[in-house]
């Protein structure tokens, strides 16, 4: 397809909005300009597919991911935005949301809208429970209705206060996708009762996403940390000026042995991705002018708390490849196996790899790095990726049972400092016990996870007496058998399409990043 | 099988299991490691694990079922049988196995020939590598209470470990265990849930081929010592007689304490073999009749299921 022809689908495209449009042509517009100046070798390993610049751009202009001190701006207002310090709970929702549009990435949302109760709390004095529950209901609708990008993300927690408690009330009514929600949990300062309902919530919504606050905390200097997008911590005031991702699966497939693997080809491919770091972040720091913005000069965000993201995917594929496996299927799910997430042996070679890729990190230098350092990060996928794992998890739809499933995966944790999403497929019975969701969260976080992240709606395993079974078996077997009898797959089939029929309006630009 | 015993209580006995999952929402409070032992001394038409009913007698007959050829005489006892004329024992191979099930429909005694012996210890090594994701232990079946030295030795173990102390011991029973068992289990049991499969004897014989006043006698022993953790009425309309005996059935659960969880559950045909697949199947309209129903009486902790099958 030429550009023209690429253009002209994209305004005569039937699915997408003025806007989405827009974005896209944006997207194309960058892409006829020439790419950052980089080698051959980093040129041919994108083209096969071993190095993945996400679809940033040719010639970055804004960072990937921004993280403003929004209580700073809170409490000396904007000389830019004409806007004087908050001085109560009208004002400073106000201000966020001005704020929220001036705050760019490689979505063009803002990926981060900060923590939300730390930030609010110092207004709420005096405001009784049902006025906040009203104005944080209005906040939250207007933020999916004028933000559709599943991406952007709210952080609450780890202390217990009124706002935190009202915003998982008004997210487990709304439902929406937007916001995307972090609540930070930290043993020594979060009450059970609390990390309750937001495990209650999960049940409900698939959010809250749970962080393990102390283990964040302490991978970040004392100006502190957010959760945004799909799970990456990064630097408060800073962010992530680019992220680069290696496909792990196609590095395996291009080895001779495990050792040649360790000794050479992890090396020699992550050299290139350093490559493609360096001259990407050069670009946005030295040429494209982001960080004249004001955002810099009133000291919401700094350039030296910018860190390049090292993304990593397709654990499970490269695991299996070096060990000679036979890819696993949906049908092996339940036997006993010798592939990644299912045995020791596997299971091992996984933790040597990130091992060994943290090692690297935190040893190579980079000019535009925080502590001069880029931050390792476990990828969780793009729409294009087939028969190729997001990060370090076990291939969809072939996961053990929770508790091996996080027994399998919490040793990767340690090593991935800009986060690591592992979603845990919970089945429905969990809806009812949310006190199990809690305790399977408090498990995890014992065994060293970073976040917990489950999802209860999409699983199709079912635990009936004794077993686990396919609902979707099910449903063949009864349409099989009794093509009448279909009053439960109808109202599922509707709540499936009620699902599908948002998925125009509420956008996942991260997981789409270009025009397909 | 008489109840009294089917290993040798002074020895530390063993239990003989057809399953343990580690994590479940569904058999107690909380998130909780389940244990089904191989056993039980109903038969009920509607049974969802036919295969878990009897003890295997190691007759063989699953043996070329087995696609997978994950079953086999072992050899030593082969030997032994020459010698001494004991019966061949079948060894399983989970390696080899492909779960396909094969075996449990080759079989002609409602047994599975994948059934292990654990001892206390072992499952107690299971139990604190599972630990800090669970908050207790249930043990189902079968009939859980027809091993019930096995769940005393090990819920004991469990109470005076410091490391798995805090965790609850239930049990998933059928009620029918007498009062002598459950006085001999009660200092070490959390709470149990027990099934009432009909309110009228008749409807219970024909459903479970038994009486139910043990089940009535468990259900009084175990409300008196705040035991009960959940009655389950398993609803298959038209055949069970819930419906019709509304008023009686109301009346007896408004007794129980306030406390105790009313669990209905739907029939569905999964892993139902023989008469009962061509009862009907138990929709959510039903059940949200029943528990209609209940409601207006005044039951109260009413628990319906999540998902409809």
């Amino acid at each position: 397809m030429t550009v023209i022809d690429k253009l002209a689908s994209i305004v005569s495209d039937p699915h997408l909005s003025p806007k989405q449009k827009s974005a896209y042509l944006a997207l194309e517009a960058e892409a006829s300009l020439p790419y950052v100046t980089i080698s051959d070798a980093v040129t041919e390993a994108m083209q096969a597919g071993i190095i993945c610049d996400m679809f940033e751009g040719h010639a970055p202009f804004k960072p990937r991911y921004v993280l403003p001190d929004y209580a700073k701006f809170l409490r000396q207002g904007s000389s830019h935005l004409e806007l004087a310090a908050a001085t109560d709970l009208d004002e400073a929702i106000n201000a966020l949301v001005i704020l929220y549009h001036h705050v760019p990435s490689v979505t063009n949302m803002p990926v981060y809208l900060g923590q939300l109760d730390e930030l609010l709390m110092p207004y709420v004095e005096g405001i009784d429970e049902q006025t906040l529950y009203r104005k944080l209901k209005n906040l939250w609708i207007m933020l999916d209705r004028t933000l559709p990008d599943a991406f952007v993300h709210v952080n609450i927690g780890p202390r217990d206060n009124i706002v935190c408690r009202t915003i998982l009330k008004i997210d487990a009514e709304l439902k929406q996708v937007v916001p995307n929600l972090t609540f930070m949990y930290d043993p020594t300062t979060t009450p059970d009762d609390l990390l309750q309902i937001a495990a209650s919530n999960i049940c409900e919504c698939n959010k809250p996403h749970i962080a393990n606050y102390p283990m964040h905390a302490s991978a970040f200097d004392a100006k502190g940390f957010g959760i945004v997008s799909c799970y990456n911590a990064l630097p408060l005031a800073g962010g992530a000026n680019t992220l680069v991702r290696i496909n792990l699966k196609q590095l395996a497939s291009r080895t001779t042995s495990i050792d040649d693997f360790f000794e050479h080809t992890l090396p020699s491919y992550c050299a290139l991705a350093y490559e493609l770091i360096e001259a990407r972040a050069k670009f946005l720091h030295q040429e494209s002018h982001f960080f004249d913005s004001f955002l810099v000069k009133e000291g919401l965000i700094e350039p030296s708390r910018f860190a390049p993201m090292f993304g990593i995917y397709g654990m499970a594929e490269a695991v299996d490849i070096l060990l000679g496996n036979a890819p696993i299927s949906e049908q092996m799910s339940n036997k006993p196996s010798k592939n990644y997430g299912h045995h020791d042996s596997a299971n091992q070679l996984g933790y040597r790899i990130s091992k060994a890729l943290n090692a690297i990190v935190k040893s190579t230098p980079v000019t535009y790095g925080y502590n001069d350092r880029a931050l390792l990060h476990s990828q969780s996928g793009i729409s294009l990726d087939i028969d190729v794992t997001p990060g370090v998890r076990i291939p969809y739809g072939t996961e053990p049972n929770p508790v091996a499933h996080i027994q399998a995966l919490a040793p990767h944790h340690q090593y991935y400092t800009s986060g690591i999403s592992d979603i845990l497929t919970i089945d429905a019975t969990v809806k009812q016990n949310p006190e199990a969701m809690l305790q399977l969260c408090k498990g995890a976080f014992n065994l060293g996870f970073r976040e917990f992240s489950a999802n209860v709606a999409s699983n199709d395993l079912i635990r009936v007496t004794g077993y686990m079974i396919k609902l979707s078996d099910i449903a063949t077997f009864k349409l099989q058998g009794s093509r009448t009898n279909t009053t439960g797959l109808g109202a599922e089939a509707a709540q499936n399409t009620g699902i599908l029929k948002r998925q125009p309006r509420v956008a996942a630009h991260e997981l789409t990043p270009h025009y397909f | 099988m008489s109840e009294t015993s089917i290993n040798r209580v002074s020895a530390s006995p063993l239990a003989n299991v057809s399953q343990i999952l580690p994590f479940s929402c569904v058999d107690g409070p909380g998130s909780r490691q389940v244990i089904f032992l191989q056993g039980c001394n109903y038969t009920c038409k509607n049974c969802h694990n036919p295969h878990t009913i009897t003890l295997c007698d190691h007759c063989g007959d699953c043996i070329p079922a087995c696609p997978q050829a994950a079953l086999a005489f072992d050899s030593l006892s082969l030997n032994q049988v020459n010698k001494r004329g004991m019966k061949p024992r079948i060894v399983w191979s989970r390696e080899l196995c492909s779960h396909c099930d094969k075996c449990l429909s080759a079989c002609t005694k409602q047994s599975n020939p994948k059934t292990q012996q654990y001892s206390v210890e072992q499952l107690l090594a299971q139990i604190r590598t599972n630990q800090p994701f669970i908050n207790g232990i249930t043990i189902s079946g079968g009939e859980a209470s027809l091993q019930l030295p096995f769940v005393i030795a090990l819920f004991k173990a469990i109470k005076a470990s410091p490391q798995l102390g805090h965790l609850s011991c239930m049990l998933d029973t059928n009620g029918s265990l007498s009062e002598t068992g459950w006085r001999k289990l009660l200092p070490y049991l959390d709470g149990a849930m027990v099934d009432l499969k009909a309110w009228q004897q008749e409807t219970h014989h024909y459903i479970t081929g038994r009486d139910n006043h043990r089940v009535f006698q468990s259900l009084t022993l175990l409300a008196q010592h705040e035991k009960l953790y959940e009655v389950r009425l398993l609803h298959i309309p038209s055949i069970s007689d819930f419906d019709q005996e509304i008023d009686a059935l109301s009346q007896y659960l408004n007794k129980l304490p306030e406390t105790v969880r009313i669990k209905l559950n739907a029939f569905h045909h999964h892993g139902v073999i023989g008469e009962a697949n061509h009862w009907p199947n138990c929709h959510e309209a039903d059940i949200q009749r029943l528990a209609a129903k209940l409601s207006q009486r005044g039951v109260k902790n009413l628990v319906l299921p999540s998902v409809y099958l």
